[in-house]
């Protein structure tokens, strides 16, 4: 039969026109064989744009339709979709890319013109070849993952669950809350953290959508969007949840009496070998160290803690446990790390006493940490002077280029507190402040108003004179080097990929950015999304954020997820590989090389063969056979060959 | 060759600047000198009048301790710029005359002070140490200029030989035929006079057959390791030497010194090198030496002043000299001996001491000195 193609030339405004003489497209277009009829217009994705390739189909019984115009990233879909409504197979469709391969990148409009027609001889060539697919369809669990249980990953749960879905809450710390639980007030409306986030935690614990694993982490994800199998690793606590009481009778009894630093106090208390991170954790339960525990780490102890326990929870032969479940979608919000200023030794972190990091002043001045809110120097006596240092591992190529977002902002709400609480004189050291966020602004004058000092230059020591601490910078805008003695120096450390970013991205299959935090599908368009379907982002693990931002992406994720979910099937491209059994040698290259472990042996037959569910369509099965059996849908051998073609003819 | 400043914005990547004063507030001259790197910075960047820029006097106050670039947190090359500018003055024929009198004496006598070539090795004459060229080894103990003909630090010298005689390590050295380096060279600004150092000196240690280096001066050592393009032979400084010795069992230190010392982090080994554990591992082992740290230590050590060519330059810097303010530290904290591992740390401290009266409190040695004592 006959193939009728009808080509569309688009102007995009002056976008292509400018460049690209678009008659002449037209009139080349008619010269080439199957072509029926050839159209420019000013923009085709407009309705009387489509309206007239609608007409046309009708008109002139077409069959295939290339359009020349921009990305198929941008309106491959529009233009799919129209066909379909006409009722001719999407896969028929053709986009020449003339825009941003030609008229966006060249100034020559003869030159140009020239090369818009090799392009459009090759979209023509190729599409003659092409070949009707159909979608594949599947069914989709109606279930969640989140994997971290910081602020970010508790309102995507709880959103979820809101919406009547099953949720598996997964956090490798012992406790739910993330960094937010350690924060004492939050800028820049100053209420507490612990009194807006308590109800959100007690709530995890009290839905019955949610199911929730603590001190566990994600070992292994397989499957696809919709159907995916994850295998989750339980490590073992050694109190058996179900009997803890949270009483804490066994921490007073642990033999270790000096303790070892409290990792949620930041070191800025001890705790014992056996204890509860904090009086408001969820769950309270009481757990064990391995690293500092006796009897774990040396093999003896008098078990002091075992006796103490009424409620016989303590059970030191608690093994990990591993948990397989199956969720339609998944979302991570692993948070951050903070920077470690150590990295950076002109500080004096970990040399001098008094000289801490803005995460230590949260613990410092909640009224639930180490000295009740108050703060305090080392010795007890209250700081006469404190200086702030902005940008402590970020905005530095030495350490992190980005910017980390909330550092100012933390910085001077710090301040605040500090100022409040000790009267004392208070300097700021900054290069720009970063006070982007709503009532931000506002809150940067207050704190100006209240007497403390900014110096515009960055913090580039900290030495010790005469008993105190000496800032030493640049009072940039004087222009004068100053040397300022202060009694606590608080390095305003800046928010860091996680330290296993890397594994977690390797788990799930998702990358990262420069900046080491995961990577999403489009920076502007698709925030919360990942390259893999059915993957998504919330939180600082794709990036620093305030809890305000932190917040509205997690319930953008949970809405993505809730869609997904709702839909109860998915439709998948058909673009995908298929291995022809005559002609597969069962050489095993393309199970090699398949990043998807998309491809199985069949031992009875000798040959490979491809599951559909999971393959996506890279291809490189294709590129690796040497028999030409393996064959991707849409990337024939013929039609890629013909297209070639038509560039270089 | 001639410099065009236009090109300095590139070179340098001036226009990463963000301006926010890291430079500047680092700076170990900042109070001593007008000299603000942040400005200067920005100032050349902008300029339409380079030359009312480059005729500053404060140019020459800056030691390339390298703090602020070390910190930048824009990947600006602030000493690099230093240099750059220097070169520019050079190639005029504008650097003052004693940096002159530095340039020229090092081209006809390869060594700044302008002392006979011929009479480079004196201080070894006695001392039974291998000559290349008469014999053969594989081990270059790499002089340097102050080392070779300053008498302060001649001691220096004749300490680390027998150090390495009593190790029994096979080592020679150049003789006569050593020449400076260059490492200060460039950074006053002759980098042509620079780059005939390093390619007569990468030829003539080829030739010699050097498999090893070992330099006396952290200067040597940096201008080797990271400045000459084709050397492509490992070279150590000699604390690093000394500390493998001491840890291999093959150096024993067993005369007790009964001293308290502390211990200066040279620039050029300390923060532009990262040698900061070697020194220290080496006091420690000195039986009955009490090590204690100053509180401006390894990466925040305050520059002494003596590099960059400011052995050379006269004026320029006013107030208390750093030398001084390190040796009252010193004091302060009871230390009796200040250690440093640098000819130009000794020798500023030197005169620091003499300066601030305070010789009945305290001494300065070099490393080398120490241990040739305790062996
Ligand atoms: C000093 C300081 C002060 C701040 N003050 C404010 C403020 O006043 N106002 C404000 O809006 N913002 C403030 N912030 C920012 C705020 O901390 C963050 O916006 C917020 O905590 C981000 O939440 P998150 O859930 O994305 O990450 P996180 O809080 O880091 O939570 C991540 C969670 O994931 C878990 N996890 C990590 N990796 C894994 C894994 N592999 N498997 C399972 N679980 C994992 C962690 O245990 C943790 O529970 C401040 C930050 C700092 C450093
Ligand atoms: S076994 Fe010993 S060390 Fe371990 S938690 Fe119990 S009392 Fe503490
Ligand atoms: S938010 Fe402020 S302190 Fe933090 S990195 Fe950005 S500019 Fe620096
Ligand atoms: S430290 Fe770097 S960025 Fe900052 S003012 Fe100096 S040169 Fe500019
Ligand atoms: S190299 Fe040292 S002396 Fe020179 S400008 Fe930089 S910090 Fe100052």
């Amino acid at each position: 039969m006959n193939k009728k193609i009808g080509v569309y030339i688009c102007h995009c405004g002056t976008n292509i026109a400018a460049t690209v003489d678009c008659e002449a497209l037209v009139r080349f277009s008619s010269t080439m064989p199957g072509v029926k009829i050839a159209r420019d217009y000013r923009y085709l994705c407009s309705d009387p744009g489509q309206d007239l390739i609608k007409k046309d189909i009708r008109e002139h019984s077409l069959d295939r339709v290339v359009i020349a115009a921009c990305s198929p990233r941008m309106h491959e879909t529009t233009f799919r979709n129209l066909l379909l409504a006409e009722g001719i197979n999407p896969y028929l469709l053709n986009i020449a890319n003339i825009r941003e391969q030609c008229s966006w990148v060249h100034h020559d409009r003869e030159k140009a013109t020239e090369k818009a027609q090799n392009i459009l001889r090759a979209a023509v060539a190729r599409v003659l070849g092409q070949e009707a697919l159909t979608t594949r369809r599947f069914g989709v669990q109606p279930s969640a993952m989140v994997v971290g249980a910081g602020i970010a990953g508790i309102q995507a749960a709880l959103n979820i669950a809101s919406g009547g879905m099953k949720v598996i809450l997964v956090d490798q710390a012992p406790f739910i809350g993330g960094h937010m639980a350690q924060l004492d007030k939050t800028f820049p409306t100053l209420d507490c953290s612990s009194c807006i986030f308590t109800p959100k935690t007690v709530e995890v614990a009290r839905n019955k959508q949610i199911e929730l694993f603590v001190s566990s982490e994600v070992k292994e994800v397989t499957g696809f969007v919709g159907n995916f199998k994850v295998r989750i690793q339980k490590n073992p606590t050694y109190v058996n949840f179900a009997r803890c009481t949270g009483c804490g009778d066994c921490l007073e009894a642990c033999v270790l009496k000096k303790g070892v630093p409290s990792e949620f106090e930041e070191g800025m208390a001890r705790r014992r070998a056996i204890y509860i991170p904090f009086p408001q954790a969820v769950p309270l339960k009481a757990i064990v160290d391995k690293e500092s525990c006796l009897l774990l780490s040396k093999g003896k102890c008098k078990k002091t803690c075992v006796e103490a326990c009424k409620a016989g929870a303590i059970d030191f032969d608690q093994k990990e446990e591993v948990i397989e479940k199956e969720v339609g979608s998944i979302i991570i919000a692993t948070g951050y790390d903070p920077f470690d200023p150590r990295l950076l030794p002109q500080y004096g972190y970990g040399v001098y006493d008094n000289i801490i990091t803005s995460l230590q002043f949260e613990r410092l001045s909640s009224p639930s940490g180490p000295n009740l809110g108050e703060i305090l120097l080392k010795d007890g006596t209250v700081p006469k002077a404190i200086a702030f240092l902005h940008c402590i591992g970020s905005r530095d190529e030495n350490t992190n280029l980005h910017c980390s977002r909330i550092c100012c902002m933390a910085s001077m709400k710090q301040a605040h507190l500090a100022k409040e609480k000790t009267g004392a004189e208070i300097y700021e050291f900054y290069i720009d402040i970063n006070a982007f966020g709503k009532g931000y602004q506002e809150f940067y004058k207050r704190v100006r108003e209240e007497g403390i000092f900014f110096i515009r230059g960055k913090g580039s020591e900290i030495f010790k004179r005469d008993g105190r601490l000496i800032v030493a910078a640049e009072d940039t805008l004087l222009g004068t080097p100053v040397e300022i003695p202060v009694d606590l120096a608080v390095l305003g450390t800046g928010l860091t990929a996680r330290r296993d970013a890397e594994k977690v991205a390797q788990t799930f299959g998702i990358s990262r950015s420069a900046d080491g935090f995961f990577m999403e599908a489009h920076p502007k368009l698709r925030p919360v999304a990942t390259q893999v379907d059915g993957i998504f982002l919330a939180g600082c693990c794709q990036g620093p954020k305030d809890i305000p931002d932190t917040v509205a992406q997690a319930s953008a994720a949970a809405a993505e997820v809730m869609s997904l979910l709702a839909r109860g099937e998915i439709e998948v491209e058909p673009t995908i590989a298929s291995i022809d059994p005559e002609l597969c040698a069962g050489c095993k290259l393309c199970i090699e090389i398949c990043p998807h472990s998309a491809i199985e042996f069949l031992e009875m037959k000798g040959i490979s063969a491809v599951n559909e569910a999971l393959c996506k369509g890279c291809g490189a099965c294709t590129a690796i056979c040497p028999n030409k059996a393996a064959r991707q849908n849409h990337f024939t051998q013929t039609q890629v060959l013909a297209e070639v073609e038509g560039l270089v003819t | 060759m001639k410099i065009d400043p236009k090109t300095f914005i590139k070179d340098f990547q001036l226009n990463f600047c963000i301006q926010c004063g890291t430079c500047t507030g680092g700076c170990p001259v900042k109070y001593r000198s007008p000299l603000n790197m942040r400005r200067l910075v920005r100032e050349t960047h902008l300029t339409d009048n380079f030359s009312s820029i480059s005729k500053r006097a404060e140019l020459w106050a800056c030691t390339t301790c390298s703090t602020c670039s070390l910190r930048c947190p824009s990947g600006v090359k602030n000493v690099e710029l230093i240099m750059g500018i220097r070169n520019f003055l050079a190639n005029k024929g504008e650097v003052p005359s004693t940096i002159r009198d530095a340039l020229e004496n090092t081209l006809l006598q390869g060594n700044p002070w302008g002392r006979f070539r011929d009479r480079r090795a004196d201080w070894a004459k006695d001392l039974g140490v291998k000559i290349f060229g008469e014999e053969t080894s594989e081990t270059l103990l790499y002089v340097g200029c102050a080392p070779s003909y300053d008498p302060r630090v001649q001691s220096v010298s004749n300490a680390l030989v027998s150090i390495l005689q009593k190790a029994e390590v096979d080592f020679g050295i150049l003789g006569k035929k050593e020449s400076c380096c260059g490492n200060e060279i460039r950074r006053m600004g002759e980098q042509a006079l620079f780059k005939k150092l390093a390619k007569d000196n990468t030829a003539l240690f080829k030739k010699s057959g050097v498999k090893k280096i070992i330099t006396i001066s952290p200067h040597c050592y940096n201008a080797f390791k990271n400045e000459y393009p084709d050397l492509n032979i490992p070279v150590q400084h000699y604390t690093q030497v000394l500390a493998d010795l001491i840890e291999s069992g093959k150096l024993n230190l067993s005369k007790g010194l009964e001293i308290s010392a502390t211990f200066h982090d040279p620039c050029f080994l300390g923060k532009q090198n990262k040698v900061f554990d070697e020194p220290r591992k080496i006091l420690a082992s000195i039986p009955g030496c009490d090590f204690i740290e100053m509180d401006r230590s390894r990466e925040r050590s305050l520059c002494c002043e003596g590099g960059g060519g400011r052995m050379w330059a006269e004026g320029g810097t006013e107030g208390k000299r750093n030398g001084e303010i390190r040796i009252r530290e010193a004091v302060a904290i009871g230390a009796k001996t200040l250690a440093t591992a640098c000819p130009f740390c000794l020798l500023t401290f030197e005169d620091a001491i003499k300066i601030s009266g305070l010789a009945d409190q305290i001494v300065v040695k070099d490393i080398a000195e120490l241990i040739a004592e305790s062996i």
